[in-house]
């Protein structure tokens, strides 16, 4: 059974705030579309302290997701501040003092870290949002190893997923948040939470699947 | 961009400790930097009046912190909510141990971050009350008006919650009477060109020349029409026409008027608007008790303009009349 190891994994967290400060001006530039043009700029500051207090540290994954998870709760605030900060503190906490995470403790820490989103947020699937990405990718995640799927394969479909989940906001209108009062006039644009969502996920799942052993 | 700043990334830092120099017989800077406490705030025996949001709409939030109107604001980064935390400690600094009440806008983060924050206050024992603004007409119909975002009618808000929270009234009498006051106001945004996001650096949206946004909201969320700009007269008509057919109020009310500048238009072109709006309330019937001309509620160098209608019933009179001792005069 393929596992990581949360001690030597906490570099994950790191390289996904490297995605996210890359993409700050593209984030932004399609939250302006139809929002006020700030998620990568908000998303950036946050990643980039988490990455600043995390930097030299070899400490594990759990440790890294809390310590993101706690600046983007804390430091940040918005709408994304409470929502990506309750998912890495779920993440965190349902992966604590798990020595090999195995695709059953992945599932888990998905599942907590979406039902953290849910007890703050009201949006649903289909709504334009994060979830959009989110909700699909730890579906299949969970089919594929239900079907026997090994935890590499898994991993990859469920990045598969989250980028057509990320894709699918483009056709849909928005029915939350600022996006929302646009109506019609938020189609033909790619939610900016389900496209950090999407990034979120990548790097979480590739960087668990290139420590597989 | 010509924008007097330093670092694009630390403007509300910036603005907080100008803010801070200039008030300081007014207010004065929390423990944490990203909450503003009227000077001698606790008061015990009264209670706490908060409210927070995002910066970049100044004077609001932090301009109506002061005696009579707002114990402590929470000051979130430019258009985004403040943290949970920073509305946390808001509440603490004006719990003078009778409640505190958070009169804030109906916006996606400002919602979770004060849901958070009341669970964090309720767990050291201070009681709490919240009421949602939601006076903006064109952000949503009617019928569901518990989406509508909150805009300037907030200031009403805040005015007579601040007032009556200074009567010594319960928790419960001033969270009513915010409540009332928000939902005796109606507000319509128009705009005539967009913002900027000093980090972001380029508009986030464009009103093409000889266009209007109307319904634009306080972040430059698109309006509900865009048309061809037209004299003030008219723009002022359909404003005032928006605003009271959603109001639908009986002759002979008597009303607050706010007009506020959404941070690059001259002052000037307000009173033009205001020649016709006050003719055209008064035409229909209502009476205007007082008004007031400024850039009360910005949005950057936004260009455009807001209309605020408050119904008065004899309480808000009263509550109107309170002398406000903050930075902006009210």
């Amino acid at each position: 059974m393929q596992t990581f190891n949360n001690a030597s994994s906490g570099a994950i967290v790191l390289s996904m705030s490297e995605r996210i400060v890359e993409n700050r001006a593209y984030l932004s530039e399609i939250d302006g579309k139809i929002g006020d043009g700030d998620h990568g700029v908000n998303m950036a500051k946050g990643f980039g302290m988490a990455a600043e207090r995390l930097k030299g540290k070899d400490v594990a994954l759990a440790e890294s997701l809390d310590t993101l998870g706690t600046v983007l709760m804390t430091e940040i605030g918005g709408s994304m501040g409470p929502l990506y900060g309750v998912m890495f503190t779920e993440f965190a906490e349902t992966i604590q003092g798990v020595d090999k995470i195995d695709a059953a403790a992945y599932s888990k820490m998905l599942h907590a870290g979406l039902a953290g989103i849910q007890s703050i947020g009201s949006a649903k699937v289909g709504d334009k949002t994060l979830l959009d990405t989110l909700v699909p990718a730890v579906e299949v995640f969970d089919k594929a190893t239900a079907d026997g799927k090994s935890f590499g394969e898994a991993l990859e479909a469920l990045v598969v997923a989250a980028e057509a989940g990320r894709d699918s906001t483009i056709d849909l209108v928005a029915k939350i948040g600022r996006a929302s009062r646009l109506g019609e006039r938020s189609l033909g644009v790619l939610d900016a939470g389900a496209t950090s969502c999407a990034i979120i996920l990548k790097e979480l799942s590739d960087g668990a699947r290139a420590r597989l052993a | 961009m010509q924008r007097f700043i330093n670092n694009p990334d630390l403007v509300v830092e910036d603005t907080v400790k100008g803010f801070v120099k200039a008030h300081s017989d007014i207010v004065r800077l929390a423990e944490n930097p990203r909450v503003i406490v009227a000077k001698d705030a606790p008061f015990a025996g009264k209670v706490g009046v908060v409210t927070g949001g995002g910066s970049g709409h100044e004077p609001a939030f932090i301009g109506y912190t002061g005696k009579n109107m707002l114990d402590a604001v929470a000051v979130g980064e430019l258009f985004s909510s403040p943290t949970a935390k920073s509305f946390h400690d808001a509440i603490r600094e004006a719990n003078g141990g009778k409640g505190v009440v958070v009169l804030y806008g109906n916006y996606a983060g400002d919602n979770m971050n004060v849901k958070m924050a009341t669970k964090l206050a309720a767990k050291d024992g201070i009681e709490i009350a919240t009421v949602v603004a939601n006076d903006d007409v064109c952000s949503a119909p009617p019928e569901e008006r518990e989406k509508r975002r909150g805009v300037a009618g907030e200031i009403f808000m805040w005015k007579m919650g601040g007032a009556k929270a200074a009567t010594g009234a319960s928790l419960e009498e001033v969270r009513a009477t915010a409540q009332k006051a928000i939902d005796n106001c109606r507000s319509i945004g128009v705009g005539l060109g967009p913002c900027t996001l000093p980090a972001v650096g380029h508009p986030n949206f464009q009103i093409e020349p000889g266009t209007m946004e109307v319904g634009i909201g306080h972040h430059g969320e698109p309006g509900v029409r865009v048309e061809k700009l037209k004299t003030a007269e008219e723009v002022a008509k359909d404003m005032v026409k928006i605003v009271l057919d959603d109001h639908n109020l009986p002759a002979g009310t008597e009303v607050a008027v706010l007009v506020s500048g959404l941070g690059a238009t001259p002052l000037n072109e307000l009173y033009i608007l205001n020649d016709t709006i006050e003719s055209e309330i008064s035409a229909r019937g209502l009476k205007i008790r007082k008004t007031w001309i400024g850039n009360y509620f910005t949005s950057l160098e936004m260009v455009g303009a807001t209309l605020t209608v408050m119904a008065l019933d004899d309480e808000l009179k009263t509550l109107l009349d309170v002398e406000t001792r903050c930075t902006i005069i009210l």
